[in-house]
């Protein structure tokens, strides 16, 4: 028997998936999709049209924007970032308790007692690092492609508020491991904010929760980071997305 | 003056010369003869509109042959009645057609792409969470400053430039005026073209800022050791915590 290709390999394999029983009582039409999917103009169009992704897409989009080249994905990473921070900050919450009695400890705990425990820690580290980088990076890629300007220049607006907030959320959580890391980071960045103009020492007090840090900045820091701030990114992201559909999806090649 | 393309000047002496030669023939008989209307709806046309069409057919070919002999003020050279004054192309005074933009669905080719970088960068994250843990120091201790206390990277430019001004300016005016320059950057930049040759000096400016940033975090990250001095990191060790 002469030797097959990889590809012709391949095609032998899912040729034979595809008329194996397990297969065919899965897709079959009115098995998972009702009626069935078949390839087609209109079909490719209902995927978009019937589903939650509407939301994001139109059903036809410009060529250009889709060549990775052209975005890097950079919008889109940072808010798969955000769904990914979501799903392991939930997961960490299980086992945190936001008091300075307990929180260094339960961190302890959830890494050398809790099942992934640690590589969910991890991810959620390093995917919150990843993702101001990521915010930062698409700032940089819309400014070089001048995608900011009419009609989109509110979009931009938000889109720097969006970048604030990646920063308030990495910053807030930076306190929760409650280790000496955690706390002197956090002293330097109150201080400077300390030193802000006339009210200074009132708005270093709202974001202290006392005049120290102290168990009620952490309580403070812990709702600001898993609830509020989340919230209002949410928020402005929900406008973001919209406003780049209103605006006329992703702008046009230099 | 226009030039007048050459198949135009040759229409136009053709039907000169017709017009001189064969000018007794009315011009409805032409069309006529030339229509592809079939010939029997061409009789019915004729026998119903025979009697009351009549005169409306008189008074038309009337209409038509009577400025033959024209007042001598409105000819031109040649005995024209018209002359060309310039040639109009057609996409020049409308544009009936919208242009056809270039579109693909989203479905498959967009979902395609965006599920293969979540996908990528899902695997990069556990992958690297895999090998590389994230810090945990000792507990939180007041009595025990680490020397040198340094914030998150991302502000490690602004702690750089503490050690450069006030705190206040550093802290507090700088950030607050560079964000504040950041959120007008659409109002005050008016240059509608987004053609990066068009925009030298708006990029520039960018990639300067972009660049003394850069620049600045990575000196408070890598170059400042105890007592937030400069150090040079192969040198003296690296004092830095993600």
């Amino acid at each position: 028997m002469a030797k097959q290709s990889l590809g012709e390999k391949f095609a032998d394999i899912s040729e034979k998936t595809k008329s194996s029983q397990a297969w065919n009582s899965i897709f079959r039409p009115g098995s998972i999709f009702r009626k069935g999917y078949s390839d087609s103009p209109r079909n490719r169009s209902y995927v978009v049209m019937n589903s939650l992704i509407y939301h994001l897409h139109p059903v036809k989009v410009k060529r250009h924007a889709v060549k990775v080249s052209y975005t890097l994905c950079l919008g889109g990473l940072s808010f798969f970032l955000f769904i990914l921070l979501t799903v392991t900050g939930i997961f960490l919450m299980f086992f945190y308790r936001p008091t300075a009695a307990q929180a260094w400890d339960d961190i302890y705990t959830l890494q050398t007692s809790v099942t992934f425990g640690l590589l969910v820690r991890n991810m959620h580290r390093w995917a919150a690092h990843l993702m101001v980088l990521s915010v930062f990076l698409h700032m940089a890629r819309v400014f070089y492609h001048g995608a900011y300007k009419a009609p989109r220049e509110f979009n931009w607006v938000i889109g720097v508020i969006l970048l604030t907030l990646t920063l308030l959320l990495s910053f807030t959580g930076y306190l929760l491991p409650w280790d000496q890391l955690a706390l002197w980071a956090v002293t330097v960045g109150t201080n400077m904010m300390g030193y802000t103009p006339v009210f200074g020492d009132q708005v270093r007090f709202v974001l202290l929760g006392g005049a120290e840090i102290g168990t009620d900045t952490l309580l403070r820091w812990y709702v600001l980071h898993v609830l509020m701030l989340p919230f209002v990114a949410v928020i402005f992201m929900a406008i973001h997305f919209w406003r780049v559909r209103k605006d006329g999806g992703i702008s046009g090649p230099l | 003056m226009a030039e007048i393309p050459e198949h135009l000047l040759k229409r136009a002496q053709e039907a000169k010369a017709r017009a001189t030669t064969g000018g007794d023939s009315s011009p409805t008989e032409a069309t006529a003869s030339e229509s592809k209307i079939p010939e029997e709806l061409l009789n019915r046309t004729a026998a119903a509109g025979s009697q009351p069409s009549a005169v409306a057919t008189k008074d038309a070919s009337e209409e038509i042959t009577s400025p033959q002999p024209p007042p001598a003020s409105a000819t031109g050279p040649a005995g024209h009645t018209q002359r060309l004054l310039a040639v109009v192309k057609s996409g020049s005074i409308q544009d009936v057609k919208l242009k056809p933009v270039d579109k693909v669905h989203v479905w498959p080719h967009l979902l395609v792409v965006e599920f293969v970088a979540a996908l990528a960068v899902t695997a990069f994250c556990v992958v690297f969470s895999i090998f590389v843990n994230a810090p945990l120091l000792e507990l939180a201790n007041f009595n025990q400053t680490p020397n040198p206390s340094k914030a998150p990277w991302y502000f490690l430019g602004l702690q750089e430039l503490l050690t450069m001004f006030h705190p206040m300016v550093a802290g507090v005016t700088i950030p607050g005026l560079a964000l504040f320059l950041l959120i007008l950057a659409p109002y005050i930049d008016k240059n509608p073209s987004n053609k990066p040759e068009d925009r030298k000096f708006a990029i520039s400016l960018m990639t300067v800022h972009l660049m003394f940033w850069a620049v600045l975090v990575m000196i408070g990250s890598f170059f400042r050791g105890p007592g937030f001095n400069f150090i040079f990191p192969w040198a003296d060790g690296l004092f830095f915590e993600l």
